[in-house]
């Protein structure tokens, strides 16, 4: 597949991405919200989908790079970009079906090394970058995010110590919604120009737009909506595990980590060293338990590392795949690794009906027995 | 190590990440301290009031900026 047809797949592939991105990443902002109560499930991801699809139209600095840095901008072709997209969308969807929450960039750029890995050899990557700007940022932020959120939840805890009914005042809840809008509305701005990103470039690439082309509307509006979409559908697995399966959490302590994940985000983009919203938030609320001293449930972290750590070499492997299965089959390549894509995400979500997580039983009793069966499969 | 890591910039990230993101909860805190009855009192003060007022002001000043950083610069 080339010209044309590849450009309208990879566009119509992006925001898929997108779309995953958007429920993947729900629970960053409003795990915490819906777990103490503050709002009611289905309130907490509209107003979460409304804050990014406002964010995703908040700034209009889109560069029409991907991952820069990190492969070497020429071997990037639309082939490639396909290839990095598919790793990105399945290894989202995996870690959905498991609950876990890992990063969609690292999945996009896991998927994007392994398809330059093909395409180019080792070369075509700058391993360098690599490490300097995704594997040691994925290691400070929880551990920086968990800091702040400690610091945070223990001043909270001691200034109210002693106030009656404090833990359940609608001050906090306030609060607390007005915390996690702000992390909602980051992940729009942030995320959103990420796809709109790459559309550009795919753009460019096959000379529909001039090399200095600004991002047209549509293209603005498509990543919005794709990201609000899935936002509001709610990735209610990964939900539930950062609201239940981690720490027990009230309201004064989701105030706690959900300001500390807002200014980890805004804090280290301002200063160029930005962090992912994924290991910020998860390292925020355990953080937030570890502050207020109450039990971590440590075997829920521990799957959520091992999770980030194969993120990058599963999605590259993905990539990898999909770029050999097109070059191997030419013309057909693209179409073939398309319709694989379609499956296994069909397989996926049909797997998942069997135990559904939704709106309903988003709040049920953790129960850690349940969860140990699932540990070795993921791994 | 330090080729792979911008000590600098880390260093600012995290002790500015602490002032914001440890300080702001502390301070909607005090608000809320400010505004829970006092013991043996029968209403509230004032003084407290205003306290509580500057607090929360404080707080929403914080987000009003943060969103401000987003809008100008994409938050890049």
């Amino acid at each position: 597949m080339t010209g044309l047809p590849l450009l309208v797949v990879v566009v119509v592939t992006a925001l898929a991405f997108d779309f995953t991105n958007g429920f993947h990443d729900t629970a960053n902002a409003m795990a915490t919200s819906i777990a103490t109560g503050a709002l009611r499930p289905r309130v907490a991801v509209a107003l979460s989908a409304v804050l990014n699809v406002v964010g995703a139209f908040l700034s209009l600095t889109v560069a029409a790079t991907i991952a820069k840095g990190i492969v070497d901008q020429d071997v990037v072709t639309l082939s490639v970009v396909f290839g990095g997209l598919v790793g990105g969308i399945l290894w989202n969807l995996v870690t959905w079906y498991f609950g876990l929450p890992s990063s969609s960039s690292h999945a996009l750029i896991g998927g994007l090394v392994g398809a330059v890995l093909v395409a180019a050899g080792a070369s075509g990557v700058e391993w360098a970058g690599l490490i300097s700007k995704v594997i040691i940022p994925a290691v400070i932020a929880p551990v920086a995010a968990g800091l702040v959120a400690l610091c945070g939840t223990w001043l909270v805890y001691r200034i109210t110590r002693g106030l009656a009914g404090a833990e359940r005042g609608r001050e906090f809840r306030l609060g607390q919604i007005g915390s996690a809008s702000l992390v909602s509305l980051a992940h729009g701005t942030n995320d959103a120009q990420k796809t709109m990103g790459i559309i550009l470039l795919a753009l460019i690439a096959s000379g529909e737009l001039p090399q200095d082309a600004g991002v047209p509307d549509w293209v603005v509006i498509a990543c919005a909506c794709a990201i609000g979409l899935g936002t509001y559908l709610g990735g209610w697995r990964v939900i539930r595990t950062l609201g239940k399966g981690l720490v027990d959490i009230e309201s004064p302590q989701g105030l706690a980590a959900e300001t500390s994940s807002a200014a980890v985000i805004l804090v280290s983009s301002h200063f160029g060293y930005p962090l992912s919203t994924t290991h910020v938030a998860s390292g925020s609320i355990l953080g937030s338990g570890v502050g207020r001293r109450t039990p971590v449930r440590w075997g829920t972290a521990r799957r959520m590392v091992v999770a980030w750590l194969v993120t990058l070499p599963a999605a590259a492997a993905v990539g990898a795949s999909a770029e050999a299965v097109s070059r191997a089959l030419g013309a057909a390549g693209n179409v073939v690794v398309l319709v694989a894509l379609v499956l296994a995400a069909t397989a996926i979500y049909l797997r998942s009906r069997r135990a559904p997580v939704d709106r309903h039983n988003v709040n049920d009793e953790w129960d850690e027995q349940a969860q140990r069966p699932a540990a070795p499969a993921m791994a | 190590m330090s080729t792979y890591i911008d000590v600098d910039a880390l260093t600012k990230v995290v002790l500015v990440s602490l002032l914001v993101g440890a300080g702001i909860p502390a301070v909607f805190a005090l608000g809320v301290r400010a505004l829970a009855p006092v013991e043996g009192g029968t209403s509230r003060s004032g003084v407290r009031v205003g306290a509580a007022v500057l607090c929360f002001a404080v707080c929403l000043a914080a987000v009003a900026y943060g969103v401000y950083r987003l809008v100008a610069t994409g938050g890049h």
